[in-house]
């Protein structure tokens, strides 16, 4: 099993098997999200004391937990690549970064639009919130930084170091709501208690939440493609699938 | 089923704007990420093909 896991940590050798794992994934999240968003506004009853405001919840929560899920496996990816020095890991964080940055932008977003009927305000300084706006800078500093460094692997060690570190701000997003008392309610669900909603709305929240893992697999094993070929683009092996 | 009418359901219960403000937003966002990808895709692989040919 380990020899197969070096195998494919060949940019040659992962290129066509990504390509390969694309359309599962992606189809994956279509059907996913079809029955997530058919539940969340079709299955599960209004909220009692939210009204139909809280269907923002069948994406605000899957897109808050790929932020920070997100987040992690590039800082895997970038941290692995700082270690045992191979290519394609750095090259994985770069595909997963934007799709990260994507879904913190989008749970910001969501988050606002649900807190000015709930709240009665767009935007507070409370700790989630700012620490969730921090991780957004997190990821767009990564990717300037990248973007920034011309040398590939030099582009790869620096932005690891900037990753790794931003670290620290995960657990923080996630334990804001229990260590601050402020706005942001705490934990919906958890592993440890029985979840505080109805089996309906939690069966909606789960199936989007999955269509988010999918979507980002896909996305990011299509853009790992690109970004193997933008920088191998000299390989033998690119000319030759190219040719 | 929550809703009596295609009119009732566009309405959500008063907060369209909030609910499809999010939603809209949210596709709009994996569209364009689409998008850029595809585009990107597309310029790489043109890129291949001319260091191929050289």
């Amino acid at each position: 099993m380990f020899s197969a896991l070096y195998t494919y940590a060949s940019p040659q050798a992962f290129y066509p098997l990504a390509g390969r794992m694309i359309p599962w994934f992606a189809s994956a999240a279509v059907l996913f999200a079809a029955a997530g968003l058919y539940v969340g506004f079709f299955v599960a009853p209004t909220d009692a004391t939210q009204g139909e405001a809280y269907r923002i919840i069948f994406l605000h929560v899957p897109a808050a937990w790929m932020s920070m899920f997100l987040y992690l496996v590039m800082a895997g990816w970038a941290g692995l690549g700082l270690v045992l020095n191979t290519r394609l890991s750095g090259m994985m964080a770069s595909a997963l970064a934007p799709t990260g940055a994507m879904f913190t932008f989008l749970a910001l977003w969501s988050g606002a639009l649900w807190g000015r009927p709930t709240w009665g305000t767009y935007w507070v300084w409370d700790a989630r919130l700012t620490s969730e706006l921090i991780l957004l800078f997190l990821y767009l500093g990564f990717i300037a930084l990248k973007e920034a460094i011309e040398d590939p692997r030099r582009a790869d060690r620096a932005s690891a170091i900037l990753a790794l570190v931003g670290v620290v701000n995960v657990p923080i997003i996630y334990f804001s709501v229990q260590w601050w008392n402020t706005l942001h309610q705490g934990a919906s669900v958890s592993l440890t208690a029985a979840p505080k909603m109805a089996a309906t709305m939690l069966a909606g929240m789960l199936l989007m939440a999955l269509a988010a893992w999918m979507y980002s697999i896909a996305i990011s094993l299509a853009r790992v493609r690109a970004i193997i070929l933008e920088r191998e683009r000299d390989a033998a092996w690119v000319k030759e699938a190219a040719a | 089923m929550n809703w009596g009418s295609l009119a009732e359901f566009a309405a959500m219960g008063g907060y369209a704007p909030f609910v499809w403000g999010s939603y809209g937003v949210a596709a709009l966002s994996i569209a364009v990420e689409i998008a850029l990808l595809l585009r990107r895709i597309k310029k790489v692989r043109r890129a291949a093909v001319r260091v191929a040919l050289a």
